[in-house]
Order: structure tokens, then C-alpha cells, then sequence
């Protein structure tokens, strides 16, 4: 360290800087731009973070499919168009956790206190991640896609339907992945926000229409399944991806994940600068 | 300024992005940070209980105070990362408690354990910095390879920061904070555990920072640390302030320095403390071996008399050491209990 080397520039006197009382809508997209860099730049170091969005999806397509397939719809091939939506369905919404485990973990460590410390928008540190996330939303949808497709599946709504089905998918991780960021923000661990999350995750992509067709089901439990908001976005892939009919669980669907991000998005920024 | 009116006015909700001043009333006149009556409490344990602090523009101050004494709950409080539970404080006469938004655009902070990427390489982190705090790619990279060059960091540059020594770790922590230039820096703790020669080296990056209009506000456990960076220090004992002033002007409450001897086999111990005290003018200390003794010197100059007349007295020695008071005295003579500083407990003074 050559310590004694001048400076280039002097240190401007506070008097003399021009000093903000928010931050412009132009630096919120930038800040959060390069916290999506940073985020990316750890995924690609981090790989294992990627099995539940790479192994996990092409696994179970593979399992469900050969293992229900002759129970469910007499056949493998003839299961897959009920299957392929329920998967690219689970895959995002299990995909999704992973965002309150890493931000809890990421909020223990001592770059977050300079990030608190930084003249930056509240929401830069938790969008920025959010957006980095979207390839693992885009990763586990593709992937289950492309076996189930390996396998025989034959997507009806042809590609408009199949892009259009893959983006609600994506879309539907994304939103809820602020409920499991809020959790993340209340959290005392990281592995407990696993763990409280798991407990939410398993009856609900469990008790739907993921895998099984409702009529096979005892009638409480059918109301049940229909009352499950995951079931309403699986109706509404099986709609896009098979027939690229736009139906009102779509509408439906769109609106739930508004509806989440308008309750979680802003209960997650006040949560996190309370931290501060 | 006084404590019921506020410095100033909440800026109106129509200048939602424009710019605000803070309010000054004359030149000089605005305190790089100004605090009354801090209080910060952990339950029922006060860990910050009352604290004024005042350090002016450009100056290094230095607070001293063993682990859990609050310091870093303190700096904390000031660089906008804790709520205050009591009292005012501003930066540059904005309020940490009202304008955190402001103050977070004058102060940079270094703290204990290093807010870098561990994921990242050196050059990645500064870059992040950099981009975050709205510098161009270019600007970030540029500033960024000069600031990895003054730290002796560019070799180290694109070497993922996990594998970075502590000292190394601490300059690139150091640097982050340096990308846009803050008026004014905290340092917590900034050469904890490191070697002497980094200590150095960090002194006089500290040194040149100020010398570049740089005002410092940083926490140390080390008494020499603050007498030789401080121009001011003020001592923290449990949440508390229990002195100010010049490093000089503590050290004559304290008590300079003394001298520890350990005599050859067969001397008289008495015999050559008689001597001693005869000549420092304080009581010598027995050592508890009785091969030796400590005696308090009222000037270091006059180990050399000490030494002198023991030679021409042909009382032999073995050794001979002279000893700054310590934390521990310092604490004993301003508090009148230890400052307990013998296990270093990172933990204590997280809180």
C-alpha cells in the first residue's frame, strides 16, 4: 500500500456537493441493474445453487412420467399434456424459495451493512436478485419443457402457447418469490426460512391439479384442489400450453400474481429498511 | 444549535428528487458530526447511555474504549445502520434520524469485519460500489484500478476475495469506501488484527486521507493507536463517555509512562530500588519475583538517569523496558475498574 502517494483530487467540502433527497427513478434502474450483475456474477460461481432449477425439473419430469403415467392416463405419452404444465408449474413455484434463503443469508453477511450504508434506493438490494432469478424461473420451465418434449409431448398450443405458457410461468415464480423474500426478511435463519417455507410449499403443489386429474378425488378434498390458487395457474398453462386458448384462469392467474406483489413487494421494502 | 429546535426543515414533498443544503450559521461554523445525549438500548442493557460527541471538520477523532464498551453501536447510530433510542445527532449538519439519505451521501463506513463480496474478485467489488453510487462503468473501472494500485491490491485485483489475507481484506474495505470520495469516513476498529508493519501501512493511509480534506471519526481499543492518529480522543466505558481531550491531556490524567528492570543474579533488588526512586521521584514497584522492579517515570528521559546511576552504582541488570500505561491503567485511572481488554471478544462488542 503506497500510503503516502497523493491523492488525485482533493475531497470536495460537503458545503460544496449537491446533496439529494431521494433517489431519481433513472439511478433506481441502474443501482438495481448492478445488483442483478452481482447476483449473476455469484450464481455462475455458485453452480450447486442451480440443482433445483436444472436437476430437480428434468428428474421429476422423467419419474412422474413413467412412474403415474400408465396409472394416471393409461399411458406415458397420453399423461404428458397434463403433466408438462404441472411440472413447469412446480418448478416455479419451487424455484421461487430460494430467493428468501439467499436474501436472509445475504443479509447476515457484512457487504449488506455497505449497501445500508450506500446513498441507494431501499429496493435495489432486493430487486436486483429478483431480477438475476428470472434465468432460474426461465431455466427450470425450458428444461422440464425440453425432456418433456424428449419424451413425446406434443405441446397443442404450439409455440405462441408454449412461449406464452413458459412467461406466466416465470412470471407466477417471480411474484410469489416476494412472499418467501418478505419471510426472509422476518426470518431468524436462513435455514428456517427453508423449513417455514417448505411447510407452505408441499400442500400447496401437493393438494392441486399438478399431477393428478381432480375427478379422482374425495369431494372435500376436490374443493379443496379448485380453492388452491396453484391449481388455478396449472388450468391456465394446461389452457396455454395445450389448446393456446386464453381462458379466464388466465386472467385469473395474472391477476393473483398482481395481487402478491402488490401485498408483498411493498411489506418486503418496509421490512427491509426497518433492518436498517 | 439548540437541542429543541431542529436543524432544520423537512424538505417538502414537491423537491422529492431535487437537492437540499444543510442549514449553516456561518462559515465553519457546521460540525462533520454533532451529538447529544446518544442512547441506544439492547433490552435492558444500555449499550450506548448518553453519549455527546463533537468532531470538527477535518480532523481525526479517535474513540477509545475497550471491546463492549458501545463504540460500534455508536458508529453505528452515526452512519445511519442502528435507530437511535435517544438523543440527536447530524453529519455535516444534516439529521442521521430524519435525512439518512443525505448523510449516507457524505460518510463512507469501514467496519470490523469486512463489507466486501466474498463471492466477488477485488476489482468486481469496487466496481459494484462504484456503479452503485452512480459512477459509469468507465469512471467505476478507472477509479477503481487507481484505488487497487494506491492499496498495493493490483495484483490481488482479480483473485476472488475469499482467498484475501485479513490485511488485504481491510484495504479493499478501505477502498470501497473511498470510490465517490466521502467528506467524511468511519473506521471501526480499522487495524484490529493486523500485523505491525499493515498497522503502519493503515496509519498512514489514514494519515493522507485527512492530509486530502478527509474528516475521520474511528474506534480503537489500542491506547497507542489513538495517541498517535487521534487529534482528539474520547474515551467509552459501558455506554459512557468518561473522558475527552488531546491525547496529551488524558495521558496527564493517567500518569506517563515507567520503567520495568529485572536485575542479574545476586543483586540487591532493595539496594537498586532505592536508587531508582531516589532518582525518578516515584516509589518503585517490587516485581513480584523480587528480581526486579517498575518504577513510574514522569518523563521517558529519565530511564536514562534511572539506568546511569544503577550502572555507576554496579547494581548489574538483565533487562530494562520502557512501558506506555495501558488500556487497562488508563480505564483503572479514569473509571477505577479494569477496561477488560485481555480476551478479545468479537462478539461483546457487536453489542
Amino acid at each position: 500500500m503506497s500510503a503516502t502517494t497523493s491523492p488525485t483530487a482533493a475531497t470536495k467540502r460537503p458545503a460544496d456537493r449537491a446533496i439529494r433527497t431521494s433517489v431519481p427513478v433513472s439511478d433506481v434502474f441502474a443501482q438495481t441493474t448492478a445488483m442483478a450483475w452481482r447476483a449473476l456474477l455469484r450464481m455462475r460461481r455458485n453452480p450447486e445453487q442451480l440443482v433445483d432449477v436444472t436437476v430437480m425439473p428434468l428428474l421429476l419430469t422423467v419419474l412422474f412420467g413413467f412412474m403415474f403415467g400408465g396409472a394416471v392416463a393409461g399411458g406415458m405419452v397420453a399423461y404428458l399434456p397434463t403433466l408438462i404444465p404441472g411440472i413447469v408449474a412446480y418448478g416455479a413455484v419451487t424455484a421461487c424459495v430460494a430467493a428468501g434463503t439467499q436474501l436472509r443469508d445475504d443479509m447476515e453477511k457484512g457487504v449488506f451493512d455497505r449497501f445500508r450504508s450506500l446513498p441507494i434506493a431501499r429496493i435495489a438490494p432486493l430487486a436486483g436478485p429478483m431480477m438475476a432469478d428470472l434465468i432460474r424461473y426461465a431455466l427450470a420451465a425450458s428444461l422440464s419443457l425440453t425432456m418433456g418434449i424428449l419424451m413425446g409431448y406434443r405441446p397443442g398450443g404450439g409455440v405462441p402457447g408454449v412461449v406464452a405458457g413458459v412467461l406466466l410461468a416465470m412470471l407466477t415464480g417471480w411474484s410469489l418469490a416476494w412472499v418467501f423474500m418478505y419471510i426472509g426478511t422476518i426470518a431468524k435463519s436462513a435455514s428456517s426460512v427453508s423449513s417455514l417455507s417448505l411447510v407452505v410449499m408441499l400442500p400447496l403443489t401437493f393438494v392441486s391439479n399438478a399431477f393428478v386429474p381432480v375427478d379422482t378425488l374425495p369431494d372435500w378434498l376436490q374443493t379443496v384442489v379448485r380453492l388452491n390458487p396453484i391449481s388455478l395457474v396449472i388450468t391456465a398453462l394446461r389452457d396455454l400450453m395445450n389448446d393456446a386458448a386464453v381462458t379466464a384462469e388466465v386472467g385469473y392467474a395474472l391477476l393473483g400474481c398482481a395481487i402478491v406483489v402488490a401485498v408483498f413487494l411493498p411489506l418486503t421494502v418496509r421490512s427491509y429498511s426497518s433492518k436498517v | 444549535m439548540t437541542d429543541d429546535a431542529p436543524a432544520f426543515a423537512r424538505p417538502s414533498p414537491g423537491t422529492s428528487t431535487g437537492t437540499i443544503e444543510a442549514e449553516t450559521s456561518g462559515p465553519g461554523a457546521v460540525l462533520a458530526v454533532e451529538a447529544r445525549g446518544l442512547v441506544k438500548a439492547f433490552n435492558a442493557n444500555r449499550a450506548v447511555d448518553g453519549i455527546d460527541l463533537f468532531v470538527h471538520e477535518g480532523e481525526i477523532f479517535g474513540v477509545l474504549g475497550p471491546n463492549g464498551a458501545g463504540k460500534t453501536t455508536m458508529l453505528q447510530m452515526l452512519a445511519t445502520l442502528l435507530p437511535l433510542d435517544g438523543g440527536t445527532a447530524t453529519v455535516f449538519g444534516y439529521d442521521v434520524r430524519r435525512q439518512p439519505h443525505a448523510v449516507r451521501q457524505l460518510i463512507g463506513v469501514t467496519g470490523q469485519y469486512a463489507s466486501v463480496d466474498d463471492l466477488l474478485t477485488g476489482r468486481e467489488n469496487l466496481r459494484l460500489f462504484g456503479r452503485l453510487q452512480g459512477l459509469s462503468s468507465k469512471e467505476a473501472r478507472s477509479i477503481g484500478d487507481d484505488l487497487l494500485a494506491r492499496f498495493d491490491l493490483t495484483e490481488a485485483a482479480d483473485r476472488y476475495v475469499m482467498h484475501y489475507s485479513g490485511g488485504m481484506r481491510r484495504r479493499l474495505d478501505l477502498a470501497a469506501s473511498l470510490m465517490t470520495r466521502p467528506a467524511l469516513i468511519f473506521l471501526d476498529e480499522p487495524t484490529t488484527g493486523l500485523d505491525p508493519r499493515t498497522r503502519g501501512q493503515m496509519w498512514e493511509t489514514i494519515r493522507a486521507l485527512v492530509a486530502d480534506g478527509c474528516t475521520i471519526l474511528l474506534t480503537t481499543q489500542y491506547l497507542d493507536e489513538a495517541d498517535r492518529l487521534a487529534d482528539r480522543i474520547a474515551v467509552i466505558d459501558r455506554g459512557r463517555k468518561v473522558a475527552e481531550g488531546t491525547s496529551a491531556e488524558l495521558k496527564a490524567q493517567v500518569g506517563g509512562s515507567s520503567l520495568r528492570v529485572q536485575l542479574a543474579d545476586g543483586v540487591d533488588a532493595r539496594a537498586a530500588a532505592a536508587v531508582a526512586g531516589r532518582v525518578a521521584h516515584h516509589v518503585p514497584i517490587d516485581s513480584p519475583a523480587g528480581t526486579g522492579f517498575s518504577v513510574s517515570l514522569s518523563d521517558a528521559n529519565q530511564a536514562a538517569d534511572v539506568l546511569i546511576a544503577l550502572r555507576q552504582g554496579n547494581l548489574d541488570i538483565v533487562n530494562a523496558a520502557i512501558e506506555q500505561p495501558t488500556l487497562d491503567e488508563v480505564f483503572m485511572a479514569l473509571t477505577g475498574h479494569p477496561g477488560g481488554t485481555s480476551s478479545p471478544d468479537p462478539e461483546a462488542n457487536a453489542t
